[in-house]
């Protein structure tokens, strides 16, 4: 099939306002949009530039906005994306290249909720025993990559940078409702301020964002639930 | 979380202020309900007139009942704009100002209102 990429083009160091670029060339149908788009980077114009890593759905590294809807290139094949495809880079981060972002900001906030084992109690002989009823409850949230696809897709997050946003309180979320960690006050202290959960407005564009297919929406909720009954 | 040009307040008022929209908006939804009936389907603007309010306001309960709506509705929709301006106004200054215009305007009307419901003289001939 024939494929047309209009991809958002910006090189801070040459270009004033970012421009649109659009390559037209030969593809298999069940050609990834990654394969594309290193079939540009490749033979086209070696100056577009965007992340990857794993190319298989894990790393997170190469979400971007398809058609307007964030998803990983890695992911989505070019017969279900149509002949021409937009391609931009995710909203609300900067822009340092084309489709590459900075992500610092992100990632801040994601250490800001402390995403790591927190424990006070002494140190048991074996390993810390866990039901799988009390896995069942944060397993959603385990599935989260860090690709970005849910902030970037929340107008909270677009109108308010400062707002911790939804990958964020996914990670949280997946250590308040661990039965073996014992950090959730300071998680939910964080999380209570005025640039936490209640910044939600439960639009959902995270739920259909997420190319884990994580309940974020659901996620939040549970913890405002959390922090109005402070009950795990 | 770097905050550029926006304090954050500490604690939990987003919270309680989550919580009283919800309970509010419930509270409300029934209240205006009635409201509405009440003026607008048991009764039409034809009978409504001073008298009509005068007879209302001569029980306690009319008035306290105006005065919660009237309570609840101005600080339910005060808070949405606050939130508004929390969400889309970014600059210290214009925060401060739109944030400064908002309590003072519904302070001012809250009163004003109050004022009413709580002074009205049902006694006193039209």
């Amino acid at each position: 099939m024939q494929v047309t990429l209009k991809i958002r083009r910006f090189n801070p160091e040459k270009d004033q306002e970012p421009w649109w670029g659009e390559y037209k060339f030969d593809a298999e149908p069940t050609d990834r949009l990654l394969d594309a788009l290193n079939h540009v980077k490749w033979h086209v114009d070696g100056t577009l530039t965007f992340r990857r890593s794993c190319a298989h759905g894990v790393c997170g590294s190469d979400a971007m906005l398809i058609n307007g809807k964030n998803g990983l290139a890695c992911k989505l094949l070019l017969k279900n994306l149509g002949s021409k495809i937009t391609i931009e880079p995710m909203r609300g981060f900067r822009v340092i290249k084309d489709l590459l972002v900075d992500m610092e900001a992100f990632f801040d906030k994601y250490r800001s909720i402390k995403p790591y084992f927190i424990t006070r109690s002494p140190e048991p002989e074996k390993e810390r025993l866990q039901s799988s009823e009390q896995r069942q409850k944060y397993d959603d949230t385990t599935k989260c990559i860090l690709c970005g696809a849910c902030t970037t897709s929340c107008p909270s997050f677009w109108a308010n940078p400062d707002y911790v946003g939804p990958a964020a309180i996914v990670n949280a979320h997946r250590f308040i409702f661990d039965s073996r960690d014992e950090g959730e006050e300071e998680r939910l202290s964080v999380l209570n301020l005025n640039e936490g959960v209640w910044r939600c407005r439960t639009i959902f564009n995270c739920v259909e964002a997420c190319p884990r297919g994580i309940n974020v929406t659901r996620a939040i909720g549970e913890i405002k639930k959390a922090l109005l009954l402070r009950k795990i | 979380m770097n905050g550029a040009g926006r304090p954050r307040p500490q604690g939990g008022i987003e919270l309680y202020a989550w919580i009283f929209m919800r309970v509010s908006g419930v509270v409300l939804l029934i209240m205006v309900l009635v409201h509405l009936a009440i003026m607008h389907i048991i009764n039409n603007i034809e009978v409504i007139n001073y008298h009509f309010v005068a007879q209302r306001y001569a029980t306690p309960f009319w008035r306290t009942y105006d005065l919660v709506m009237l309570w609840l509705a101005f600080i339910h929709g005060v808070n949405g704009v606050r939130v508004m301006i929390d969400d889309y106004v970014g600059s210290r200054g214009w925060r401060l100002l739109s944030l400064a215009s908002l309590y003072v305007l519904g302070f001012i009307f809250l009163a004003l209102g109050s004022l009413v419901i709580l002074t009205f003289n049902p006694a006193r001939p039209f």
